[in-house]
């Protein structure tokens, strides 16, 4: 559906986007994500014919973007970072407007507009002005755009920033509504939103493509780094003592709740997470003192993606970044020393 | 296209873009109207298009200042981009807008003459003659003001550039009578020329070679005839000059000529800077 090919783009001496290659099939909904200034709006900006790439080729159902753009355009909707919205105009205009430059006229147009309006719910809204519309609404009348001219794929560059929660729970069910039918492409820094909304999850850092793969995938690649997390009621020097009995823990952290309380973080050295907890209940059990909580702990997407966007991935084609980016995620490092995400 | 022309024409109207320029213009031909053909009693219509051309100089780059440079700043260019429409049919389909904009006042003012011709003898050839060229010249400023407006996305910018262009060419013509017509003074302002072309280049490529390279070439090219043939840089400012005033060759229609050759530069000026309005777009995706 979608083929992207060595796609490079340099401004100056700064790489944007750096030999990104990927395959999107038919009748998902991808998750394009990373960290700000990964190069994600300007991977979908070259996708869409927006801006030009230094190098590499973009095809859209066969079509190259550059050699045949009207053809390519016909089969993308494309909802850009700041919707493209002009601001005195109604969404009934807007949306006419937009429909004709697609090649749409006379009934097939308006039946087309009747739909897409309906579809983002944007009924009772479509003779207001745009600049008066809450951005809730600026947003769907932006997706109502991308819809027109019933497009095979469907590009939304961050689709939910800055939207009221409940607004971003419509959006995302619209999006999910319209994977069923399209190929959905979004880009997103948000991971909760990838994970219930996504089925399959690039992650891009420092332009360059990092993983490819089903949000589950993604979690089972890092299934290394479980551990469990639990509270005793002991004293730390007993925790520490049963803690070095055990040969299933390769490593481990204590905090200290406001409560007093000890909260541990296990790493397990080998097996699943359920051999540790059955070991940590026994040992303590031995020694009656109470668990009061134990929780394993998995590697959720976010661990995922702070891996891999923070640090060199094996297999992972992520060779040279001595460059600093200026945008890199301050999110800091994990200790990785310890191995123990702290949550 | 019709799209685009569609959505700008509105748009126009929207704005009071349209309302504006036409009022200002009906209103200056009708004081221009009473002072020379009600109060002079004079029978040439042609003088009060000719007197009116001044205000050209505001009421364009009212015009055309938002054309381009608020699409940037709205970021709409982007869907202007993504849509299936061509940079030329993005350009061409605004272009057409703005002038029907500019012809809507002058269907109103071309009734003028013929109420004239009412009361009194008026030679309507001229006339009408010379409103065609108005409108055609109008159409060249227009083409100018535009490209103007592609260069930033800073609407007041847009404006505060086209105005000086377009009084800049409005008196080129006496202030050729001021300048130097000897062949050195001749030769450095082409030099200075060539430069600010290089600077243009620049602007549009993002290219510090190219810029240089064509600004040097063509210095050391000016540098080289002069050297060998300083005679062909006499008087050749001034002339040059006279040769670009648009509003120049306007006064020969009210004079009672009409001027092909002014036509077709008229039109040679409104296709280039239609051209490098599609230049300037497409260098967005190329930045």
């Amino acid at each position: 559906m979608v083929t992207v090919e060595h796609l490079t783009k340099r401004y100056g001496t700064f790489t944007a986007v750096d030999d990104l290659s990927f395959k999107i099939e038919e009748g998902h909904v991808y998750g394009f994500l990373g960290p700000n200034g990964a190069g994600k709006s300007t991977t979908m900006n070259i996708m869409t014919g927006c801006l030009s790439a230094t190098e590499g080729q973009v095809k859209i159902d066969g079509y190259d973007i550059y050699e045949e753009p009207d053809k390519a355009k016909r089969r993308l909707g494309y909802l850009p970072e700041q919707p493209p919205l002009y601001m005195n105009e109604t969404p009934w205009e807007y949306l006419k407007f937009v429909g004709e430059a697609k090649g749409l006229r006379g009934r097939e147009l308006k039946s087309q507009m009747e739909a897409v309006i309906l579809q983002t719910r944007l009924e009772g809204m479509e003779h207001r002005l745009i600049a008066k519309l809450s951005k809730g609404y600026k947003q769907r009348v932006g997706i109502a755009q991308a819809l027109l001219g019933d497009p095979k794929i469907v590009i939304l560059d961050e689709p939910t920033v800055g939207l009221d929660p409940i607004q971003i729970i419509e959006i995302r069910d619209l999006i999910r509504q319209l994977g069923q039918e399209r190929t959905v492409i979004l880009s997103s820094h948000i991971l909760s939103e990838v994970q219930t909304i996504c089925e399959k999850v690039l992650i891009i850092a420092r332009g360059k493509l990092v993983a490819f793969d089903t949000p589950d995938n993604l979690e089972k690649l890092f299934q290394a780094s479980h551990g469990v997390s639990f509270v005793a009621e002991a004293k730390a020097e007993e925790i520490n003592e049963i803690l070095r009995e055990l040969d299933v823990i390769s490593d481990w952290r204590m905090e200290t709740m406001a409560d007093g309380r000890i909260r541990v973080d296990v790493q397990a050295a080998s097996g699943e997470a359920s051999d540790l907890s059955r070991s940590l209940f026994f040992a303590f059990s031995r020694k009656k003192k109470a668990l009061l909580e134990l929780t394993p702990k998995k590697a959720s997407l976010e661990d995922v993606f702070i891996e891999l966007t923070e640090t060199d991935v094996p297999g992972a084609d992520v060779a040279e970044h001595e460059s600093v980016d200026p945008f890199k995620n301050p999110a800091g490092s994990k200790s990785e020393e310890s191995g123990v995400a702290d949550r | 296209m019709m799209a685009v022309f569609r959505r700008e024409l509105s748009d126009c109207f929207h704005t009071l873009t349209a309302y504006i320029f036409g009022a200002f213009l009906l209103a200056f031909v009708g004081v221009g109207a009473m002072i020379y053909n009600i109060q002079q009693a004079v029978a040439n219509f042609e003088y009060v298009l000719s007197f009116v051309s001044l205000i050209f100089v505001v009421l364009v780059p009212v015009l055309t200042m938002r054309v381009i440079a608020e699409e940037r700043k709205q970021k709409t260019d982007q869907l202007l981009f993504s849509l299936p429409l061509t940079s030329t049919q993005v350009v061409v389909g605004k272009y057409m807008a703005l002038l029907v904009v500019y012809l809507l006042p002058l269907c109103i003012i071309s009734i003028y003459p013929w109420i004239f011709s009412q009361f009194g003898e008026v030679y309507l050839l001229t006339s009408y003659g010379s409103m065609a060229a108005f409108f055609i010249m109008g159409g060249a400023l227009i083409s100018i003001g535009m490209f103007l407006s592609s260069l930033t996305e800073n609407v007041g910018f847009a404006a505060g550039i086209g105005i000086p262009v377009i009084l800049f060419n409005y008196y080129s013509v006496s202030l050729a009578e001021h300048v130097s017509s000897s062949a050195f003074g001749s030769a450095a302002v082409l030099c200075i020329l060539w430069g600010l072309l290089g600077a243009v280049i620049r602007h549009l490529t993002k290219n510090e070679g190219l810029a240089y390279g064509v600004s040097l070439a063509l210095i050391a090219a000016t540098g080289a005839v002069y050297w060998m043939k300083p005679e062909i840089f006499e008087g050749l400012l001034p002339e040059l000059m006279r040769q670009l005033s648009l509003f120049e060759r306007f006064y020969t229609f009210v004079s009672g000529a009409f001027d092909l050759t002014s036509i077709v530069y008229y039109f040679t000026i409104i296709v280039f800077f239609l051209f490098l309005t599609v230049q300037s777009l497409e260098k967005r995706r190329y930045n």
